[in-house]
């Protein structure tokens, strides 16, 4: 347990280490060196699994985190984990050994790039390891984040920001998508584990949140993978450096959401919208990034939409797969099975020869300055070994033989013509779509491949068109391509090796309930004159056809409107959300306090006023009121014409002796009402305050004697009236609801337990002391601010001076 | 008694709302003391007005007035007070910076 979470862990401890030895190596050796050894070991250590794996053996560990929630740093080694860890780590390797000769150790910041790389394996490692659902969204999003900072790597040049920008938005709805669909897993089957959840499947299958869960999960997984229509982030994610392209953006992250849909299978797989949505979205993915693809002419931007188009076949075949779940083991669902292996296989051969082709364009890029096949060509004679790679790779790619893209597309072929047999969920009418469109789609898929191959490499070579000397790759930019095309031409000749080790472990994985031992027999039979080969024999005579008269219609497809384009519309759409959201925001964010005093009255009125009628609170209860007396009418008839004359004097001192006449007449109601202690404090206060104002306006000689009328507003009429009715119903109300008896006896017996003879002096000081202390640093916080106002004032002027 | 005085608060406080929603710095402090001196009474009020002594041991009546609304009272009055000789220095200075009292003029620049 204890070297096992050592290994996962061993990206990010040693991104805590690559800054240190950037600043005190790198004069002497490149960081990347250092950096290669993580994937290396953990590649190695996770080597030493596959023959008990093989076996059928899984491991469970368990690290606690914050066990009182039970979440769990728990870890599942099976099959299918296994199988990423070791694309992650051997893929990582690669990257890593490449990046070594392709990023310049003078001119880049490569602690950075080297931080971000190992954070994206550990999080990556973290996601197919992870057995604990919340743990799996954090290493998920982790990944959104490093792939974020790996995109914008070089963040001086604005499409890069712009690339990661959309990468992160995507991405990250979709992981969000994600986390709610898990929530609602756990909340059917009160667990965290993914193990427990497909042991509990009965629990989940009838809930009615089982189909809400489904759709937010593959949410997740489709914007991750980049399926239709969430493909857009990946072609701009190529602003990264080719290296990450390579590893993220082919090899490893995109893969994440087919890992998901894997690992998912045994939960949602059988039901039909699972099969329509993962086959159907798959299938269209597959047919949209092949067509879109031959439209580029930057190397990168084909790769992109290849990749997208790839991960499109993948999906399309692990939908297929999910038919096995609902057949069960027996012969219908043997056929199914084959599929999901299919899926997994064309996942492996994808990661060799995708990695490869983009170390292959990268090497041009950096060989050549350009990356444009429209400036490019007869690369064949000065750089003979990278167009070797590439020939594998493109071929492969193409589904040709003698290369492993042909195996597991003469599978994909036999898996969608099984479909149009399944009988099920509609498909006997629709089935026959799937083996067209995914031929359609193979013809187009050797279209581009060829012009891959044959635009950069084949035809004239024009120095002059390019901006570097052209000459063959340092031999350690080659080798990991190298390595990643001899496993494509490896695993074409010995695929039962790689079958036996990895690819049936990770198929018990996916699908838990099938019987793994009767497809011992399948895996070997890849030859054979059948109608997948018919097909793709097809495939080669209809797509060379095509590549040979491609200069008469590809031009029209490149002439597109821009309107077809999805990323035109996303763009479209983020561009116009801002402008809404900004010119809402204008519209009632006007700068005036009067505006947002109106939005405050008006929400306390309706708020008050609505739950008081909308409650049935106003109850009128007069029985307990005093008698009317004659003074207190006279004062209030004087308050009213009083505070009248505040409104509507045309003279400040008017208008200020008024409302201090107002004050005096508080004090008066405060003598009728028996309260010494308040009427004196008043009056001085009134007093006091007067003078304020009055002296406030003799400083103020500019400040007009004479005001101008307060305007007539009827909004303004509108709100004050409604404020005046909503406090006086709301106190009407209030006093009519006495619900029990005033503590005020209580305070009576001031004498005896305070000493004091003067109640509210005693409640001041004594009884509630404490307030008394608070208003006596408002007051002097009051006094010091009006100070600083003023005198700060003398001082500015100084400095002014002084300067 | 106590109805007349909710009246009474309630067209203070409507006077008060609408001096607030003016556009003159002046009329909003006059406005918000307004406000200020209805709520006092307001609360005043909400302890009841029945008539009984002033609330001090040394007078030898049957019952008090209710002690604690004054003694909150009594409090807010000071507060107010000190809230209102600052709000009123911070008009003086307003004056004195931007040359209007006129809050409309009183935005704030765009390029916050």
């Amino acid at each position: 347990m204890i070297p096992f979470y050592a290994f996962i862990f061993l990206p990010f401890i040693f991104a805590i280490i690559v800054p240190f030895l950037y600043k005190y190596l790198n004069r002497q050796v490149h960081t990347g060196w250092f950096v290669l050894l993580v994937p290396l070991s953990i590649f190695l250590y996770f080597l030493q699994y596959i023959p008990s794996v093989a076996a059928g053996e899984t491991y469970m560990y368990t690290l606690p985190w914050i066990p009182t929630l039970e979440i769990n740093l728990t870890s599942y080694l099976d099959g299918l984990g296994l199988m990423f860890g070791l694309l992650i780590s051997g893929v990582g390797a690669l990257v890593i050994l490449y990046s070594i000769f392709y990023m310049s150790k003078e001119r880049e910041a490569l602690h950075n790039f080297y931080v971000y790389l190992l954070m994206f394996m550990g999080a990556m490692l973290g996601v197919v390891f992870s057995d604990h659902l919340l743990v799996f969204y954090g290493f998920w999003e982790l990944t959104s984040v490093s792939s974020f900072l790996l995109i914008s790597y070089w963040y001086e040049r604005r499409s890069s920001r712009q690339g990661a920008l959309k990468a992160m938005l995507i991405t990250v709805f979709g992981g969000f998508a994600m986390l709610a669909g898990f929530i609602m897993l756990i909340l059917m089957a009160d667990t965290y584990s993914i193990r427990e959840l497909i042991a509990n499947l009965n629990l989940l299958q009838n809930h009615e949140l089982f189909l809400p869960a489904m759709l937010c999960v593959l949410v997740g997984a489709f914007t991750k993978s980049a399926q239709f229509p969430f493909s857009i982030w990946l072609p701009d994610a190529m602003e990264a450096p080719t290296p990450v392209s390579s590893y993220l953006h082919s090899a490893t992250m995109v893969k994440a959401g087919i890992y998901l849909v894997a690992r998912m299978t045994p939960i949602f797989g059988g039901s039909s919208v699972w099969f329509w949505l993962v086959a159907g979205v798959g299938l269209i993915t597959l047919l949209y990034g092949s067509l879109t693809a031959l439209r580029q002419t930057d190397l990168k931007a084909l790769l992109a939409y290849s990749t997208i188009s790839q991960l499109g076949l993948i999906m399309c075949l692990l939908g297929v797969g999910s038919l096995a779940v609902y057949f069960g083991s027996g012969e219908e669902g043997t056929v199914f099975t084959v599929a999901t292996f299919a899926a997994l296989f064309h996942l492996f051969n994808h990661s060799t020869f995708k990695g490869s082709l983009f170390m292959v364009v990268g090497i041009i890029d950096h060989e050549t300055g350009r990356r444009d096949i429209r400036f490019l060509g007869g690369l064949m004679h000065v750089m003979p070994v990278t167009f070797t790679i590439a020939l594998v790779g493109g071929l492969s790619m193409a589904g040709l033989p003698p290369f492993n893209g042909f195996l597991s597309k003469e599978m994909f072929f036999g898996a969608v013509n099984e479909v149009a047999h399944a009988g099920i969920f509609g498909l006997s009418s629709l089935g026959v779509l799937f083996p067209i469109i995914a031929w359609v789609a193979s013809i187009f898929t050797f279209v581009y491949c060829m012009i891959f191959i044959f635009k950069t490499f084949g035809g004239n070579f024009r120095p002059e068109k390019l901006t570097r000397e052209v000459h063959e790759a340092p031999l350690g930019m080659l080798i990991p391509p190298l390595v990643l095309g001899l496993l494509v031409i490896l695993i074409f000749f010995f695929p039962n090796l790689l079958g036996k080790a990895i690819l049936i472990p990770a198929l018990s994985a996916v699908l838990p309930m099938m019987d793994v031992a009767p497809y011992d027999l399948k895996i070997s039979a890849w030859h054979g004159l059948n109608l997948e080969l018919l097909m793709t024999v097809g495939v080669i005579g209809f797509g060379w056809l095509l590549f040979k008269t491609a200069k008469r219609w590809i031009t029209s497809l490149r002439g597109f409107p821009k309107g077809f384009m999805l990323s035109h519309w996303f763009d479209r759409g983020i561009e116009e959300t801002e402008k809404l959201s900004g010119s809402l925001t204008n519209r009632y964010m006007t700068g005036s306090l009067r505006h947002y005093l109106i939005y405050i009255f008006s929400f306390f009125v309706l708020l008050l006023l609505g739950s008081l009628l909308g409650l049935h609170g106003l109850h009128f209860d007069f029985s307990q009121d005093a008698p009317i007396g004659f003074f207190e009418t006279g004062l209030a008839v004087a308050m009213i014409l009083a505070a009248l004359t505040v409104l509507l004097a045309g003279n400040r001192i008017v208008a200020i002796v008024a409302l201090g006449a107002m004050g005096y007449m508080i004090s008066m109601f405060f003598v009728i009402f028996r309260a010494p202690d308040l009427a004196l404090t008043q009056m001085v206060v009134e007093t006091v305050t007067t003078v304020l104002f009055l002296l406030c306006f003799y400083h103020l000689p500019k400040l007009k004697k004479n005001i101008e009328r307060i305007s007539f507003k009827l909004t303004n009429v509108i709100i004050s009236l409604a404020m005046g009715v909503t406090v006086s119903l709301l106190a009407l109300a209030a006093n009519g609801h006495k619900l029990f008896e005033p503590i005020t006896s209580f305070f009576e017996n001031a004498y005896e337990l305070a000493g004091a003879k003067n109640i509210v002096n005693a409640i001041l000081v004594d009884f509630r002391g404490f307030d008394t202390m608070l208003e006596i640093s408002v007051l002097t916080i009051a006094g010091l601010g009006v100070y600083l106002l003023v005198h700060q004032r003398a001082k500015r002027r100084e400095s002014n001076e002084t300067e | 008694m106590e109805t007349l005085i909710v009246i009474l608060v309630g067209i203070l406080v409507s006077i008060g709302t609408y001096l607030i929603l003016s556009k003159q710095l002046l009329r909003i402090v006059l406005g918000a003391s307004i406000v200020s001196h209805a709520v006092n009474l307001l609360i005043m009020t909400s302890g009841g007005l029945k008539k009984g002594s002033a609330p001090l041991l040394g007078e030898k009546m049957a019952g008090f007035t209710d002690a604690i609304p004054q003694a909150l009272i009594l409090t807010a009055i000071v507060i107010n007070f000190a809230v209102t000789a600052l709000v009123l220095v911070l008009c003086y200075r307003a004056y004195q910076n931007f040359g209007t009292d006129d809050m409309e003029q009183l935005r704030g620049n765009e390029n916050e």
